[in-house]
């Protein structure tokens, strides 16, 4: 961790402004809010150099709660304003915060490059598969036939997958969690925070009031050991409440399957153990759908490379190792020039 | 213009007072390349200059089309010249093509060199010509050399180890040697030129060094028609300096890290490739070594977003484009004014609407920078109006968008992007310092106290502690800088936005006249690159005894404190503009006067003869 300790340990509260929160009562915004709060505390965030980057939307308004510094930009434009702070000044520890809407559609693009050029920044994408701010629309992450008051006789477009875009966009650290997991999202966002580059969280959250329970079928508490899986470099992908069904890729395919182990003489040793630095994988893990296939979680992706910022500073050392700056009278008296008397 | 006092030096030279050449060819004939060249050369000779590229949008259209042709113009002299010249006094066409676009404006009885070695059948055709223009007695007004400067270039590199692609590109530096006997340039600076260009390809600078000296060597031997004869341009009276040649490019880049260590910051340049804009992208990224980051961004919307990104943390955010760019940028720069922070956009502005014509220079970005976002949203505006004046005017940029915590848009023109002049070097040291202070202080800190005079808010940058704080776009309150829907709170924020702005009026210049009586008749008034030709026009109207004044612009926004009751002065004004009638709206609206428009859209500069007979004729009415 490159972040300064500050003179004594923060709690989560010390990191809450005195702002009041102005999410619908019951909104997943306010656990995930939490869970960051928590993780800066246990990382012993300095508040002084930690700032958070938001776009638009429900999520966006995240900035205001921490008692840290913070840009509410403009929609979908996060990832680019976030790209100036942390090249001004790399010291900083800089979050970006959107939604679906904000860094999948308006912003999509930014979304792409700033995971591509792996600028050391976190991106948290709070997918609610809905418009919320603007009275509950569809969004791009929307399931196909989704009814919304712009459709409705349901979607016909397909959604995007938030992780397996990222993937896509080359992004070297992708992970997923839900909004009230607030045993894991702490620890997940500090793992974010301690990859170098671009790391991109995709937080599965609620919109209670416009597409409430849009998860329910693997975030309810009944149906989690069967509808989630846990990714784990290095570990077997295992899921279900024994821990008795597993991954595995099919014979003679480029395709997962779902197996029970002990059933059609699966063993353990079938099972496909998670390679966080595998894209292709990934990509497969992050494309699995309910209901034939539990939904990833945990580090999906992993593969630290270099980060462009510190890319860009060492430059800026060499060339003024190589042609240090001369004063701006002789910059401009270099090349032909004449004299009048 | 040529004038026609056969006057010779002691070699025999005629001396001229001034002279005005156009070189015109093929996109890939290399005519920016020899203008260039020839503008170095005469800069260093001594004369005042000013150059006119035009060239195509396509960067390589189909060989031998008129839209494929690209020019170059310099006007040198004397005397102080102030535009490229209206017509030329010499006109090199390189082939059928470049005559077909450029022999009309040709002065009658001009000197026309002609590559005949492209004047061939095909060409001829491609060109549109129905016969051949060197056979019909089209150009018999014309003092006709034709050389077969293909065939010459091929036997001036013969024995060098060049392809014959490679010996017929130096056909150019043929031209610009025999250009530079006939004008008594120094071919020097050229060879050292383009053995520093070639350092790795020693054949192609020994080619095409051979081209440039067989060029000159033919104008020494070759018996040309009695009439052409060679020219001197003795040197100009200038101020005593140094001088160099410069483009409004060159001298934006040097004013933007003038005035950056001026305030103490670091430039960070978040920018997105569009024509004419990026060569300041270029230029910028070529000194690392005074800390400058340049980004170049996934588009027009991230370069401005990243600038200002990186003012929030305490850069000196900047951005450029074109039009096009900056109406991508305009909702950032909304975000910029509501949450006050430092930002330069320069604005290269080109011929519009949409695309239109890119290469091709404009003044029709006024209204987009003065009225051009959502909401109340002043910032202030600049207009540079020649390649000196750019270093001043991105200096005065740095000062107000950090005196005053705002954006400020930086109007230069595509015009003054490409042309050449020599430019005497200023001093850095006579530019007064204006650091930044970054507040630091915690008691009674909120992020948006400001300063009582300026009205400017105090600028907290992330690192410093306890200052902690979040802006953004929605209405902050004036009294905490936190989120505010209240009506009064946005009524009174966006009163005191206005006047923020408004204020910097008592921090600049009184507007001053260039030329001519305070009061009278007439007062001709521009921004931008027209300085020039309205100079001139003017005055030649006052030399004849005609009551006319110049005035010109700077400060688009805010107007200077007096230029209204300066205006109201004048019986007439007249205002010329390259565009619809931008700045005449401006004025008319803000002091009620009949300010009449005088509009050139063609996407080329005034000519001088142009403006005066309209002044004149404006004058009758």
């Amino acid at each position: 961790m490159n972040v300064q300790s500050p003179p004594e340990s923060l709690k989560p509260n010390d990191y809450a402004s005195d702002q009041e929160v102005r999410w619908c009562p019951g909104c997943g915004d306010y656990a995930i809010v939490k869970a960051v709060q928590r993780a800066l505390s246990n990382m012993g965030a300095d508040p002084k150099n930690t700032v958070f980057v938001s776009g638009i939307g429900c999520a966006a308004r995240f900035p205001y709660y921490m008692a840290t510094y913070g840009f509410h930009t403009i929609h979908g434009r996060a990832p680019a304003v976030a790209s100036g702070v942390k090249l001004a000044n790399p010291d900083l520890d800089v979050w970006v915060i959107g939604g679906d809407g904000d860094m999948l559609s308006i912003g999509g693009n930014h979304t792409l490059h700033v995971l591509r050029r792996n600028i050391d920044v976190q991106v948290l994408l709070f997918n609610n598969e809905i418009y919320g701010l603007t009275k509950g629309q569809y969004s791009p992450t929307s399931k196909v036939g989704t009814r919304s008051p712009s459709t409705p006789a349901g979607s016909v477009d397909s959604p995007v997958s938030a992780c397996v875009y990222a993937l896509g966009c080359n992004a070297r650290f992708v992970a997923r969690s839900v909004d009230t997991n607030l045993k894991v999202l702490p620890g997940l966002m500090q793992e974010a925070k301690e990859n170098t580059g671009a790391s991109f969280v995709e937080i599965l959250q609620n919109c209670i009031v416009y597409n409430d329970g849009v998860y329910s079928s693997f975030t309810d508490k009944a149906n989690v050991a069967d509808g989630q899986i846990v990714c784990e470099h290095g570990k077997p992908l295992l899921f279900g409440k024994e821990n008795e069904k597993g991954l595995r890729m099919m014979a003679g395919k480029m395709e997962l399957e779902v197996v029970t182990i002990g059933e059609n003489g699966v063993t353990e040793a079938d099972i496909l153990i998670h390679d966080e630095t595998n894209r292709p994988l990934a990509l497969m893990l992050a494309g699995m759908q309910p209901p034939n296939f539990p939904v990833a979680m945990g580090v999906i992706f992993r593969d630290p490379g270099p980060s462009y910022d510190a890319a860009v500073y060492e430059q800026i050392a060499e060339v003024n190792e190589k042609t240090p700056a001369i004063p701006i009278n002789e910059l401009m008296h270099k090349g032909k020039t004449w004299t009048v008397v | 213009m040529a004038t026609q006092l056969k006057e010779t030096d002691e070699s025999g030279r005629e001396i001229l007072d001034s002279v005005v050449i156009r070189f015109a060819g093929d996109s890939g004939d290399g005519m920016q390349l020899t203008g260039t060249q020839f503008t170095q050369s005469t800069a260093l000779m001594g004369n005042d200059l000013s150059t006119f590229p035009d060239f195509p949008a396509e960067i390589r259209a189909p060989v031998g089309t008129t839209y494929g042709v690209s020019a170059f113009q310099i006007n040198f002299a004397s005397h102080i010249i102030k535009t490229p010249g209206d017509a030329p006094d010499v006109l090199v066409a390189m082939n059928p093509a470049a005559l077909k676009v450029h022999l009309k404006d040709l002065v009658p009885g001009g000197t026309l060199i002609i590559n005949l070695g492209a004047f061939n059948d095909r060409n001829i055709e491609k060109a549109g010509y129905t016969e051949n223009p060197l056979e019909d007695g089209s150009l018999e007004s014309y003092r006709l050399i034709e050389i077969d400067i293909s065939k010459m270039t091929l036997a001036a590199v013969d024995g060098i180890d060049v392809t014959q692609k490679e010996a017929l590109r130096a056909k150019n530096l043929w031209t610009l040697g025999l250009m530079c006997w006939m004008y008594d340039r120094d071919r020097q600076p050229t060879i050292d030129w383009l053995n520093q260009r070639f350092g790795k390809l020693p054949h192609i600078a020994e080619a095409n060094i051979a081209a440039l000296n067989a060029g000159h060597a033919f104008g020494e031997t070759a018996e040309l028609p009695s009439e052409i004869s060679t020219y001197v341009v003795p040197k100009a009276k200038v101020e005593p300096g140094i001088y160099r040649a410069v483009t409004g490019v060159e001298t934006t880049c040097w004013g933007l890290l003038t005035g950056a260590q001026k305030a103490g910051l670091n430039i960070f340049f978040g920018s997105y490739p569009i024509t004419p804009a990026s060569p300041l992208l270029h230029s910028l990224s070529n000194l690392k070594q005074y800390g400058v980051v340049t980004f170049q961004a996934e588009d027009e919307i991230s370069a401005v977003c990243s600038a200002l990104g990186a003012s929030y943390a305490g850069s000196l955010g900047i951005t450029s484009s074109s039009g096009p760019g900056v109406a991508l940028k305009s909702e950032a720069l909304g975000l910029a004014v509501v949450t006050e922070l430092p930002l330069i956009i320069v604005n290269f502005q080109r011929a519009g609407p949409s695309t239109g014509m890119p290469t091709k220079t404009e003044q029709s970005d006024l209204y987009q920078s003065v009225f051009g976002r959502n909401g109340d949203t002043p910032m202030p505006v600049i207009a540079a109006s020649t390649a000196s004046d750019c270093y001043d005017c991105a200096i005065e940029a740095v000062r107000l968008a950090t005196k005053y915590m705002t954006p400020v848009m930086y109007l230069n023109e595509g015009f003054l992007a490409n042309a050449a002049e020599p430019w005497k070097l200023p001093d850095t040291d006579d530019v007064e310092p204006f650091p930044v202070e970054f507040a630091s202080e915690t008691e009674g800190f909120h992020p948006y106290l400001r300063d009582e005079k300026t009205l400017g808010r105090n600028w907290a940058i992330p690192g410093t502690p306890g200052l902690e704080h979040r802006i953004g776009g929605i209405e902050k309150d004036y009294d905490s800088g936190n989120i505010s829907y209240d009506s009064d709170n946005h009524h009174k924020m966006t009163k005191v936005r206005a006047q923020k702005i408004l204020g910097i009026a008592d921090d600049i210049p009184e507007q001053e006249v260039v030329s001519g009586n305070n009061s009278g008749k007439m007062a001709v008034v521009g921004w931008g690159s027209t300085f020039g030709a309205i100079e001139q026009a003017t005055r030649r109207c006052q030399e004849d005894g005609l009551d006319v004044s110049h005035i010109h612009i700077r400060y688009i926004w805010p107007l200077a404190r007096n230029l209204g009751d300066l205006l109201k002065g004048f019986d007439k004004i007249l205002v010329p503009e390259m565009n619809n009638g931008q700045l005449v709206t401006l004025l008319r609206s803000e002091y009620l006067v009949p300010a009449e428009s005088l509009a050139q859209i063609t996407g080329q500069p005034f000519k001088v003869a142009d403006l005066e007979r309209e002044i004149r004729s404006r004058l009758e009415d």
